[in-house]
C-alpha cells in the first residue's frame, strides 16, 4: 500500500470547473493528482509530493440513458454500482463488474481500463466506451463524446484516455454501450484436483456454454483458506486444491439451466471436476461470489500484501505461483493465486506479517523476469500507477516507451498531470 | 428408537431480491422474481438430515404447499439429504391467500397419515413473518412444541431443546412425538453439492391436493392494502446540546 498527502483537494462539479482548474495549474506549473474512488492498487491516485488533488466525487450525474441503443452518458465520478443500478431500471447493465464496485468511479475504471469479472463476455472498455470528454493539461476541453457505435472519422482519440491513468487528460464525461441485463443468471462453484483439470474444464465451458458463459474465475486452495480463516466465510464444498467459478447469463432460465446441467454432468462424469454446487438464487449467488471477490480484503488481515497482477499464457498460469511459493519458502505467510482464468490474468498475492524489504527484493524483479520470459504482461489490468512504472520495459519495447514519452510531452508539456506515474523515470 | 421426521419447507421470494409492491396494492410482484427456500426452513432440513446422519432419524420427508414451482424447493431439500418429498398442490392465485392455519391443518393431517414422530419447520417465513405454523400444528396434533430451537439433543423418548427467548436461552424437555421450530443459530445449512443434486433427481415426490387431506383452504383473512414503508427522511444536524434539547421540545418529544 502507498500513502500520500497534500494540502489542497478540489471537488469540481462540472467540466468547466475542471477546465478552469487545469488552466490555472498549467499556467502556474502546479502538478495535479486526479482521484476517483481511491480503489486503485498501484498508487496511481495517490499524490507523491504536494500535487493538487482533484477529486471527481461530485461529478456523479447520469445525463441520459437511451433505451433503444443502450447507450448511457454520464459524468466520470459516478460510482460503478450506482451507475449499474441506474441503468438497471432500463433493463440494461454496465458491461463491467469488479469487487470494488461500491466505491470505484466509472471515470477511474476507464482511466485504468479496468478488466473485472465479465471481460470474458462483454469485452474490454476499449470496446464498450463509445465516447470520452476529457480536459487536457492546458485546460482545453476535448469533446470526443460520440454516442454512435460506429464512427470512423479521423484518429480515435478516446483510446488515448482509456488506460492512461490520468496522465494525458482528466476524463469528465463518458458514453458507454450497455448490454441488456440478463434475466437468467446461474453460478457454479467447482472443486478440481489438478490445474490441468482446470484448463480442460475452461475449454469445455467455452465449447459447451460458449454463448451464455459470462465469467470464468479461478481460486487456489490457499486463497480460499485465507477467506475462510480471515473472514469466516464458508465454502460450499469440501477442500480441493483448485476451485472455479463459472457463471452463465442469458435470456431464458430454463434453456440456460439445461445447458449448464449438461455441462456439469459431463465434467463430473469425466472426473475433471470432483465436487461442486450450482445456484440460481441471488442470495446464494452473492455468497459464492464473495468467496472470490473478498479475497483481496481477506489478505489484508494477514499483515502486508505484495500484490501482482500478471497476464501469462494459460499453460504457465499456475507454475508461476508454485515457483514463487518455492522460491520464498517459509519467509512469508502465504503465496496464493486466483483470478480471471478466462482472460489469462493471474492475481498473485504474497503476504507477510509486516512489510519487509528483504521479501520484496526476493519477489521483484524475479516475478517480472519470469513474466517477460513467457512474453506476458507485468500488469494485466491494475495499470502501472506509481508502483510499477519502472518495470514497464519488462512488457513494452524501448521504441514503444519512447513514443509514449513523446505523446506525453505533446499533450502535457509542463508535466502537470499525475506526475511520477505510468511512465518510467529514466 | 429411530424417528420418522417430516420437515415443512416454503418457497419464498429470495431475500436478496428487491421487493416491489404490485400496482393494485394488494400484494408484491412475484412474476419473474427469483424465489428460494425460506432460510429458516433450510435450517430445519439441515437439522433433520443431521439427525439422520447421527442415526437418530430413519427417514426425512420434505413437505411443501404451493404451485408447480414448489417442487424446485422440495428438490433442493432432497439434494440436501431428505429421502422423499410431498408436494401439496396449491395454485399460485390461492397461494397468495393461504394462511398459517391452512398449512397447519395440512401438516397435521400429513403427520398423522405418515405416522411421523417429529415435525420440524422454520420458526417463520420471511415473506409473512407470522411465526404461527409450528405452534398451531402442535395444537391440532395435541403434541408438545419446542419453538425457536437453537439446539436439539435427543434423550430417551424425549428431546432436550434450547430455545432462544428474549431474556437469553431457555432449556426445556419435550416428550416425543413433538413439533420443533428452527431458529437462526440451530445450525449452518449445507450447500447442495452436484453429486447430491443429481441423486435427488431420482428421489420420489408425491403429489396431492388439500382436498385429499380433507382440508378446506377457504381464506378467513382479507388483505386490505399493501404499502411500501415510508421513505426515510434526512436527519438534521444540531450545533450543541442546547440545540438538541430545543429541537426535541419543538418536535414535542420532551
Amino acid at each position: 500500500m502507498v500513502r500520500g498527502a497534500s494540502s489542497v483537494l478540489l471537488k469540481p462539479k462540472t467540466t468547466e470547473e475542471v477546465s478552469a482548474i487545469l488552466s490555472y495549474c498549467n499556467q502556474h506549473k502546479l502538478a495535479v493528482c486526479p482521484q476517483g474512488g481511491n480503489t486503485g492498487l498501484v498508487g496511481g491516485s495517490v499524490p507523491v509530493f504536494d500535487e493538487v488533488i482533484i477529486s471527481m466525487a461530485l461529478m456523479n450525474q447520469v445525463e441520459s440513458v437511451d433505451s433503444w441503443s443502450g447507450v448511457v452518458v454520464c459524468q466520470s465520478g459516478c460510482v460503478l454500482e450506482a451507475l449499474d443500478q441506474h441503468v438497471a431500471e432500463h433493463g440494461l447493465m454496465v458491461p463491467l463488474d469488479l469487487g470494488a464496485k461500491g466505491s470505484c468511479h466509472i471515470g477511474g475504471n476507464v482511466s485504468t481500463n479496468a478488466g473485472g469479472l465479465r471481460l470474458l463476455r462483454y469485452g474490454s472498455l476499449h470496446g464498450s466506451v463509445l465516447g470520452v470528454e476529457a480536459v487536457l493539461a492546458s485546460g482545453e476541453v476535448i469533446d470526443c463524446l460520440s454516442t454512435m457505435k460506429k464512427d470512423n472519422t479521423g484518429y480515435d482519440l478516446k483510446h488515448l484516455f482509456i488506460g492512461s491513468e490520468g496522465t494525458l487528460g482528466i476524463v469528465t464525461k463518458l458514453a458507454i454501450n450497455c448490454p441488456p441485463r440478463p434475466t437468467a443468471v446461474n453460478l457454479a462453484f467447482l472443486g478440481l484436483q489438478s490445474f490441468d483439470d482446470v484448463l480442460q474444464t475452461f475449454r469445455d465451458a467455452k465449447s459447451k456454454l460458449g454463448e451464455i458463459l459470462s465469467s470464468c474465475e479461478f481460486i487456489d486452495r490457499s486463497s480460499l483458506e485465507c477467506v475462510e480463516e480471515n473472514l469466516k466465510l464458508k465454502s460450499p464444498i469440501e477442500p480441493h486444491p483448485y476451485y472455479m467459478l463459472i457463471e452463465t447469463s442469458g435470456s431464458n432460465g430454463d434453456h440456460d439451466e439445461e445447458k449448464l446441467n449438461t455441462f456439469l454432468e459431463y465434467v463430473m462424469t469425466s472426473g475433471q471436476v470432483t465436487d461442486g454446487t450450482v445456484a440460481t438464487e441471488p442470495s446464494r449467488i452473492q455468497h459464492i461470489w464473495s468467496l472470490r471477490e473478498r479475497i483481496a480484503e481477506s489478505l489484508i488481515a494477514d499483515g502486508y500484501t505484495y500484490k501482482y497482477d500478471i497476464s501469462i499464457p494459460l499453460p504457465h498460469f499456475y507454475k508461476m505461483v508454485e515457483d514463487m511459493r518455492e522460491h520464498l519458502g517459509s519467509s512469508i505467510i502465504r503465496c496464493c493465486g486466483y483470478g480471471h482464468i478466462g482472460d489469462g490474468n493471474l492475481h498473485l498475492n504474497i503476504t507477510s506479517k509486516e512489510y519487509e524489504k528483504e521479501i520484496l527484493s526476493r519477489i521483484e524483479p524475479t516475478i517480472f523476469e519470469w513474466t517477460a520470459r513467457v512474453k506476458g504482461s507485468i500488469s494485466a489490468e491494475h495499470g502501472l500507477g506509481f508502483k510499477k512504472r519502472n518495470y514497464i520495459h519488462f512488457s513494452k519495447s524501448d521504441g514503444a516507451i519512447g513514443l509514449m514519452k513523446q505523446m506525453k510531452k505533446i499533450m502535457d508539456p509542463n508535466g502537470i498531470l499525475n506526475p511520477y506515474k505510468v511512465l518510467p523515470d529514466n | 428408537m429411530s424417528l420418522k421426521v417430516l420437515v415443512g419447507v416454503k418457497r419464498v421470494i429470495d431475500y436478496a431480491v428487491k421487493i416491489r409492491v404490485r400496482p393494485d396494492k394488494l400484494g408484491v410482484v412475484t412474476d419473474g422474481v427469483k424465489h428460494s427456500m425460506n432460510p429458516f426452513d433450510e435450517i430445519a432440513i439441515e437439522e433433520a438430515v443431521r439427525l439422520k446422519e447421527k442415526k437418530i432419524a430413519k427417514e426425512v420427508i420434505a413437505v411443501s404447499c404451493g404451485p408447480a414451482q414448489a417442487q424446485e424447493t422440495i428438490r433442493t431439500a432432497l439434494a440436501m439429504g431428505a429421502d422423499r418429498g410431498i408436494h401439496v398442490e396449491v395454485p399460485a392465485k390461492e397461494m397468495e391467500k393461504l394462511e398459517p392455519l391452512h398449512v397447519s391443518k395440512i401438516l397435521a393431517k400429513l403427520v398423522e397419515k405418515e405416522g411421523g414422530d417429529l415435525l420440524i419447520v422454520g420458526k417463520q417465513a420471511i415473506d409473512d413473518d407470522t411465526n404461527a405454523t409450528a405452534q398451531m400444528t402442535a395444537s391440532l396434533l395435541n403434541w408438545p412444541q419446542a419453538t425457536f430451537a437453537s439446539e436439539i439433543k435427543k434423550t430417551d423418548g424425549e428431546l432436550e431443546v434450547t430455545r432462544e427467548i428474549d431474556g437469553g436461552l431457555e432449556s426445556i424437555k419435550v416428550k416425543l412425538p413433538a413439533v420443533v421450530s428452527a431458529d437462526l443459530r440451530l445450525n449452518e445449512p449445507r450447500y447442495a453439492t452436484l453429486p447430491n443434486i443429481m441423486k435427488a433427481k431420482k428421489k420420489k415426490i408425491q403429489k396431492m391436493k388439500p382436498g385429499d387431506l380433507s382440508v378446506d383452504v377457504t381464506p378467513h383473512l382479507e388483505v386490505v392494502e399493501v404499502l411500501d414503508p415510508p421513505v426515510r427522511e434526512a436527519g438534521i444536524k444540531v450545533d450543541d446540546v442546547e440545540g438538541l434539547v430545543t429541537k426535541l421540545k419543538e418536535a414535542g418529544r420532551i
